[in-house]
């Protein structure tokens, strides 16, 4: 499976903006070739997963209320099938860490990822989570919440907009799609 | 009407005619419990989607719509990411009983589902002493919750399991009583009789005062003993982080899920049944050309029908109300629903004697 | 004022200097019995401790108390006490005066090191404990070698330490939080029902609760600290991110204290602008705080419904000011940019529509039996208690404490405007809740008078390219959605201050959750904390 066949529904192929970086990841992945049965399930297995990413209740601070605001009636995320947010982190498939992220509050983070079932997923939300935003020089502040968890998706903006919130969810679909479930998972054993 | 014992006699002597009886019989099973099975799994899924498809549209928003038109197979996707979700092996816990638990919540609800008649000559397990056997059944439910709760060896999931288990066990006995009225009042407990006696008015109607406040109450009960609507504390999101199912994940989490809603289904699948006749038409009595005419929707349409009237209901008093506290939830079981189902038990006795009923 | 002379007659160790407001320097020994007498005479009552901050001017180390009083609410003065010993400060605690010292001498402690002897008890409050070194202190080392970033959770410490002043000096003890059998869980932090990330401790007895610990810090980011290397146009960018919700309000205070100090005249538009805006913010915020409460008890769909009419607002502002929630309007001197040609247009609209929608939430959520009984005669909150906790806003005057600061200390256009003080007397969750509803009746009432008289001129009086304060102690408050907000500027006349402090309403809110709490269950702990509804980046700052 090409990148091109990629389907997000409602948003042409060319008008997103990371192709490339994901040209690369499907050239890695693919490197050993790709057999055709296991190919055809993980299609199926991938959309499965990609249109029913469930998000952890998490909010730390001002981007927590967009966070919100994307699930409230106006931008609804329902429409993607997120809606159903568990506040339990093994039932959880993403956590979109909304906020600055402290010294204090980064065990706990890593607690959570930790506690998540496999696949799992972080998009890093806001300006504080990618890099400590207006607070970086603070004595506090994690500069980076890559140092704690693995980032998937970075979704900039003081808060961002919720249709950026929902540009970054697609953005993780389309991550999601491409992935080698079943081929992983034999290389595993 | 349509008759499925047609159907199933067919089968039945096809297979009878060809192979010895055993062999028949076993392979029969084996068909009930694939049938069963697979509508168990279906009927779930729709479920699911209806609600949130209803519940987006209370919220004045627009729910699923991106997989597939209108987002119908949005369940099936849920299904497909659950079934492939790691479960997570955790250390200190019981291990047995942690395993046990999900199984026998859904065991619970298979066995209550397999005994309700769902259109003229489809009902598989058709006792004589049919509602003893689905109260007697549905109360497994409540040993599937306590032992998640005990067994997740984790304080949040033991007080949600706590205070499902005092909330189920209480609410057990309005529900038995609520149907014990309309025993009295149909004079059997088997369920195919009970339906095929409102061929001419259904038991509501006929049964009048006491027979809707023990519908009433029974729909009360009901959902609290399936822990939704305004009776949600065990799973309380917003309290105790997803309560008694907490340290569950993947597939066995989602045998928790699933069969949440399909209690709502048999607790809506009963009050058709025994209030609103089941898979009978609306009939009545006196009318024949409106006899006639009710007589051609299929009885499985009119039984899925009323079931939906039921749990839109459910679905409607789950997304506007807030949650009662446990206390509040045990007071109005012990001190006000079970005073009125007494009373009502015994106005309906008397009605049966006197004969004031339609 | 009139009870100047009172004041100096109650406190005869202490240097008096007059300022923005009076104030009293104490020595550290006597501080506690003239405080006392400040508190109970009849004359001043100085019942309400507006603010306590720590400060370091390099050679000492202090604390400084903005005092004021709820029967005399004009009255201001300023305490100042201090110690030159800075390896282990020690101070005397004033929270057996004043409830609500409590949280903020552990705050002082935590964060300048300054020990308080007396106090019940004396833990960190925003740090973990193994930090090394006191961030607010002057020479601090902020090497990130020295507190690098530990991934590995930290257990709760057990134990409280005390220090207590006996006839043989102060004598250290510890005391343990909870008792062994104790059955203790946590909420939190992670949870969606605390508001953001809060951790409680939660001693339980089957369901009632027993005490509960607090466990703050989990989104502290150091804004002070950090606003002492900005100058002060960088600081404003700070205030919008404090308490999100009053983004606008807390922005407000900040552009007032700065402009008090340097004297400048705000041209009126802008001060019916910001008048506009903060009334705008106040009904958001009140919106969103009914949506969360009902979230939290259970009716998700009054969540939804409260969050559709606030995009109405959202979208005011974002054609206005560019942001929805973060909104960055406020400059010094004024506004950054002038109204949008549709806003006027948009307000008119909005006014009826929003009464028409609390017709509906009333219907929806407040007379629905199982809310009223979730609600009436839960978490009882007095009025001596408010004043004592400092608890201020709506919460506040639910207990019958009128604290609105539009009221007492009128600022920008709100002394051109009528409007009721919403109070009422019952204290309890049910009170709390409805006077949010009613206080936005009367911010639609305000708009409705504001919209109609806006004067036409300049939106912003000229500033010098570098701002540089006079030397001095600059404090000025404003009423955010969840109460007094205040800010403390100390500048020593350079372009970035010299202490910053943001008095946190949300602080005062969550020191009262244990009062309200101990015999309650646990579901009224979620009940009661949508009712306070505090913002947790207010508390950790």
């Amino acid at each position: 499976m090409e990148v091109k066949n990629i389907y997000i529904k409602g948003i042409k192929h060319e008008e997103f903006n990371d192709n490339e970086y994901l040209e690369n990841m499907v050239q890695e992945l693919r490197a050993g070739g790709v057999d055709i049965m296991t190919g055809a399930l993980d299609d199926l297995i991938n959309w499965g997963r990609s249109n029913s990413v469930w998000p952890l209740t998490f909010a730390t601070s001002c981007c927590g209320i967009e966070f919100m605001s994307v699930g409230a009636a106006r931008h609804d995320f329902a429409r993607f099938g997120f809606e159903v947010t568990r506040s339990s982190p093994r039932q959880a498939d993403v956590i979109i860490v909304a906020g600055t992220i402290v010294h204090k509050m980064a065990p706990i983070l890593k607690r959570l990822y930790d506690q998540m079932a496999e696949p799992k997923y972080i998009i890093a939300m806001g300006s504080c989570a990618i890099s400590g935003g207006p607070f970086c020089n603070s004595y506090h502040v994690v500069n980076d919440i890559n140092e704690v968890v693995p980032v998937d998706v970075y979704i900039p903006g003081c808060p961002p907009r919720p249709e950026a919130l929902l540009y970054g969810m697609m953005q993780l679909q389309r991550k999601i799609k491409l992935e080698n479930f079943l081929r992983k998972a034999k290389e595993k054993k | 009407m349509f008759d499925f014992a047609v159907v199933t006699q067919w089968i039945d002597e096809g297979l009878r005619s060809s192979m010895p009886e055993f062999a028949a019989l076993a392979i029969e099973f084996v068909l009930a419990g694939v049938v069963i099975l697979t509508a168990y799994a279906v009927i779930a899924l729709a479920l699911i989607y209806v609600e949130r498809k209803i519940c987006a549209f209370f919220q004045c928003r627009i729910g699923p719509n991106r997989v597939g038109k209108y987002g119908i197979i949005q369940s099936i996707a849920d299904m497909v990411k659950m079934l492939i979700k790691e479960i997570i092996p955790i250390n200190h816990i019981d291990k047995f009983l942690f395993f046990l638990a999900p199984f026998i919540v859904v065991l619970a609800s298979l066995l209550s589902f397999g005994a309700i008649p769902f259109a003229k000559g489809l009902h598989a397990i058709d006792f004589n002493v049919g509602i003893l056997y689905m109260l007697a059944v549905s109360s497994l439910g409540v040993l599937g919750i306590l032992l998640a709760g005990w067994s997740s060896n984790n304080k949040f999931s033991m007080i949600g399991a706590m205070r499902s288990g005092a909330q189920m066990i209480s609410y057990e006995l309005s529900i038995g009583m609520s149907l014990l009225t309309m025993v009295v009042f149909a004079g059997t407990m088997q369920l195919s009789t009970i339906v095929e006696k409102q061929a001419d008015t259904w038991f509501i109607f006929s049964g009048h005062i006491p027979a809707f406040i023990a519908f009433v109450i029974y729909l009360i009960a009901g959902h609290a003993e399936t822990n939704r609507g305004p009776f949600d504390l065990p799973e309380a999101e917003s309290e105790l982080t997803a309560g008694y199912h907490t340290e569950y994940s993947g597939i066995q989490f989602g045998f928790f899920y699933l069969a949440e809603y399909l209690n709502m289904f048999i607790v809506s699948a009963i009050a058709t049944t025994v209030f609103l006749g089941g898979w009978m038409p609306f009939h009545i009595p006196g009318w024949e050309g409106f006899n006639e005419v009710m007589d051609y929707i299929p009885s499985i349409l009119w039984f899925f029908g009323k079931i939906g009237v039921v749990v839109f209901l459910g679905l409607w008093v789950r997304w506007t109300f807030p949650r009662l506290r446990i206390d509040q939830l045990l007071r109005l079981e012990w001190k006000y629903l079970l005073p009125l189902n007494m009373i009502n038990l015994l106005i309906m006795v008397l009605i049966v004697l006197f004969g004031w009923h339609f | 004022m009139e009870i100047k002379d009172k004041i100096i007659s109650l406190l005869p160790d202490a240097v008096i200097t007059e300022g923005q407001y009076l104030t009293a320097t104490i020595p550290s020994d006597k501080l506690h019995e003239s405080v006392k007498r400040l508190r109970y005479d009849e004359e001043t009552w100085f019942d309400y401790l507006m603010s306590l901050t720590g400060y370091d001017d390099g050679a000492n180390l202090g604390v400084v108390y903005y005092l004021s009083s709820s029967r005399f609410p004009q009255n201001v003065l300023v305490v100042k006490t201090f110690t030159s010993e800075r390896e282990d400060a020690q101070l005397f605690s004033i929270s057996d005066i004043y409830e609500t010292a409590n949280l903020n001498e552990r705050e002082v402690f935590g964060l300048m090191g300054i020990r308080f002897i007396n106090h019940p008890d004396m833990r960190k409050l925003f740090l973990r404990n193994e930090w090394v070194g006191f961030p607010l202190r002057k020479d601090y080392n902020a090497d990130p070698a020295i507190n690098p970033i530990n991934i590995e959770s930290n257990p709760e410490s057990d134990v409280l330490t005390k220090l207590t002043f006996t006839h043989e000096g102060v004598v250290e003890s510890e005391e343990k939080i909870f008792e062994d059998d104790e059955y203790v869980v946590n909420i939190g932090p992670q949870h969606p029902a605390t508001h953001g990330v809060l951790h409680f401790r939660v001693s339980l007895n089957g369901e009632i609760v027993k005490k509960i610990d607090l466990n703050c810090g989990y989104i502290h980011r150091g804004i002070e600290k950090l606003a002492e290397s900005m100058t002060y146009p960088q600081i404003l960018h700070m205030t919008d991110r404090l308490d999100y919700l009053s983004a606008h309000i807390n922005r407000h205070a900040l552009c007032m204290c700065i402009e008090n100090a340097l004297q400048l005249e705000v041209p009126p538009r802008a001060q019916y602008i910001r008048t506009m805006m903060d009334e705008l913010t106040r009904v958001a915020s009140h919106l969103l705080g009914w949506a969360c409460m009902c979230m939290d008890m259970g009716a998700l769909t009054a969540f939804i419904y409260g969050m559709r009419d606030r995009e109405i607002i959202l979208d005011m502002f974002e054609e206005t000011c560019g942001g929805r929630l973060i909104t960055n309007y406020n400059v010094i001197g004024g506004v950054m940019a002038d109204l949008h040609p549709n806003f006027l247009q948009r307000v008119r609209d909005f006014i009826p529509y929003m009464r028409k929608m609390l017709k509906e939430y009333h219907q929806v959520f407040t007379g629905n039996v199982i809310a009223r009984e979730r609600m009436l005669g839960i978490g009882l909150l007095s009025k001596e208690e408010a004043i004592s906790y400092g608890v201020t806003g709506p919460s506040g005057r639910a207990s019958g404490f009128r604290c609105d600061v539009r009221k007492v200390a009128p600022y920008a256009a709100y002394d051109k405007v009528k409007f009721n003080e919403v109070v009422r007397e019952e204290g309890d969750t049910y009170a709390r809740y409805v006077i949010r509803l009613d206080e936005i009746v009367e911010s639609l009432n305000i708009l409705e008078q504001l919209i109609e008289t806006i004067p036409d001129g300049e939106i912003a009086a000229k500033t010098k390219a570098i701002i540089r304060l006079p030397e001095g102690d600059f404090y000025s408050r404003v009423e955010a959605a969840r109460g007094e907000f205040g800010v403390y500027i100390s500048s020593k006349g350079d372009k970035t201050p010299y202490r910053v402090k943001f008095r946190s309403p949300s602080m005062t809110l969550v020191g009262v959750v244990d009062k309200l709490t101990r015999g309650e269950k646990i579901a009224d702990l979620i009940a009661i904390g949508g009712s306070l509804d505090y913002v947790v980046p207010d508390i950790d700052r």
